[in-house]
């Protein structure tokens, strides 16, 4: 065990390691899993100078209060997060998108994500944590990836290794919220009646507290199901929406089942996903139908915007 | 062979392989996922076989739909060795703690518990597919006597172990999750075995199993 780590004063709330997550186990059931906020995931390590996979902790609502003991480190937090740092016993304001060096003793608070639900934190040097096909990602509800597949707990040790020295970096950034999210028609959108299908692109629809990374539950108008509430199992994929027998929408996020028996109503458009996960519960949703070209264009744009957001950070 | 290919949102490939879910079809559907997986194209991320169809997961920063579908539709299918097919013996334990739902079904089924086990135990199973949760297989086909629909509402937690009853299909559940399913037993063995990475399932898509009752202290024994 190296000499520098971290110690877990608070956990915060579903706090796990992530990085870009697994190929290729879908068929046995394994998700992709990975940073559900990709570009923050991306920004938080381009701040600190590290390889693109290199793992994060990613945490909801609230994030973890760690005391840093070693050499000197940097850190950063991407997300819309208020957090502060304690330094010497003075406490100060952190800024997200900004490397910060700090030193032994020194206390890191992420108190809150604002309006928003993920927030990311990193250093500048490797955590000693477990792999497994590949990825640190932790899929709790499988006990896959680091931390034993579980997330983390009060008073455990986060030990660090190779701790790279940097400039100080950063970059301005500006989360903003979406209400629109755009979506391609599913499968069996033709299971729903002519009203559902209508109410589904003109409805608002409402997150509820039953989302996690696995799915988000959402509430609106019931939509009704004219043909059979239940397919034959098949595969999902992230941004597929299924609708149950009850009526309310389900949209499947970074740690989904790999198959599930439910009509899929629609797809959220990949260029979507970061912004969607964003959404707390109690946000407003509205569905707005693109086709498979515009979704494909819109992902070129995000892809770009995403990258030239990188290429400023110096 | 494949009926239909369409989008599934704007990074996969849905193969429907018609409406009929039965061995044959399955099997269809297993040839391409081998097929595709063996010749491992670029950006293809994810495939996930099921009954009857195939889903074909891509990265959309290095290809796109009409690019995996050409890919599909020129694919040279070829026989791949059924070496991995194998048979498996399943013990379950079908004592009234784990038999979660075997009530239930002798109303639903109108007939009694040792009427439907022993129409359960008489028969040799084909894995149709793993997944939902990690290794959990998917079996069929049941006898029609013994069909049943999901529970109205689904448990929160059904136990890791738990062998569930749906339609034509059973299944094993090898972690505790959420689900639907009947529950008529548990099975003590392992089916999913995180630590190893190049082969974590038991059972396989392709496979047969055969369920064995076993007793409560057969069960109990069983890990030591």
């Amino acid at each position: 065990m190296s000499e520098n780590y971290f110690e877990v004063i608070r956990a915060g709330i579903n706090t796990t390691f992530q990085d870009n997550g697994r190929k290729n186990l879908n068929h046995i059931g394994i998700p992709a899993s990975g940073a559900i906020d990709k570009r923050n995931y991306k920004l938080v390590n381009k701040i600190l100078n590290n390889d693109i996979n290199h793992p994060a902790l990613e945490f909801a609502y609230q994030g973890p209060k760690l005391i840093y003991y070693g050499e000197p480190i940097s850190i950063a937090v991407t997300g819309d997060v208020n957090f502060k740092l304690i330094r010497k016993n003075i406490e100060t304001e952190g800024k997200c998108y900004e490397s910060i060096t700090i030193e032994n003793n020194d206390e890191i608070d992420l108190i809150s994500t604002n309006k928003s639900v993920y927030g990311y934190f990193s250093v500048t040097a490797k955590f000693q944590i477990d792999y497994q096909w590949k990825s640190c990602s932790t899929n709790t509800k499988a006990n896959i990836g680091a931390n034993n597949g579980k997330k983390l707990e009060n008073s455990q040790k986060l030990h660090v290794l190779d701790i790279k020295e940097i400039t100080k970096r950063s970059i301005n950034y500006i989360n903003t919220r979406i209400e629109n999210i755009r979506v391609i028609r599913g499968t069996n959108f033709d299971y729903f009646s002519k009203e559902a299908q209508q109410n589904f692109f003109s409805e608002e629809f409402y997150v509820t507290k039953l989302s996690d990374r696995m799915g988000m539950r959402l509430e609106g108008k019931k939509l009704e199901n004219i043909v059979n509430t239940n397919i034959k199992s098949e595969g999902l994929v992230k941004g597929v929406i299924q609708v149950p027998a009850d009526g309310n929408p389900i949209i499947m996020l970074s740690d989904h089942g790999t198959i599930g028996g439910y009509p899929k109503i629609a797809t959220v458009i990949s260029a979507d996903f970061d912004k969607l996960a964003q959404l707390p519960p109690g946000s407003k949703i509205k569905f707005k139908e693109v086709n498979l070209s515009d979704a494909e264009t819109i992902f070129k744009l995000y892809e770009m915007e995403t990258n030239t957001l990188l290429s400023k950070i110096t | 062979m494949i009926k239909n290919i369409s989008n599934l949102g704007d990074a996969a490939v849905y193969c429907d392989f018609g409406k009929e879910v039965n061995k044959e079809v399955n099997s269809k559907v297993i040839k391409y996922f081998k097929n595709l997986k063996e010749q491992n194209f670029e950006g293809i991320i994810n495939l996930t076989p099921s009954y009857n169809k195939l889903i074909i997961s891509f990265d959309l920063t290095v290809t796109n739909f009409k690019k995996v579908k050409q890919i599909v539709e020129n694919l040279d299918i070829k026989e791949i060795s059924s070496t991995s097919e194998k048979k498996i013996e399943i013990p379950i334990c079908c004592d009234k703690e784990f038999a979660l739902d075997l009530n239930r079904l002798e109303n639903k089924l109108n007939k009694s518990a040792k009427e439907i086990l022993e129409t359960f135990f008489s028969k040799e199973y084909f894995c149709y597919m793993t997944g939902f949760i990690a290794g959990m297989p998917f079996f069929g086909d049941l006898e029609k006597n013994l069909q049943a629909k999901r529970l109205e509402t689904p448990r929160v937690k059904v136990p890791k172990g738990s062998i569930g009853l749906t339609e034509q299909f059973c299944n094993i559940y090898t972690f505790e999750s959420p689900g639907g399913w009947n529950i008529i037993g548990n099975t003590p063995l392992k089916v999913f075995d995180t630590s190893n990475e190049d082969a974590p399932n038991l059972i396989n898509p392709g496979d047969t199993v055969r369920f064995k009752e076993i007793n409560i202290e057969e069960y109990r024994n069983f890990n030591e």
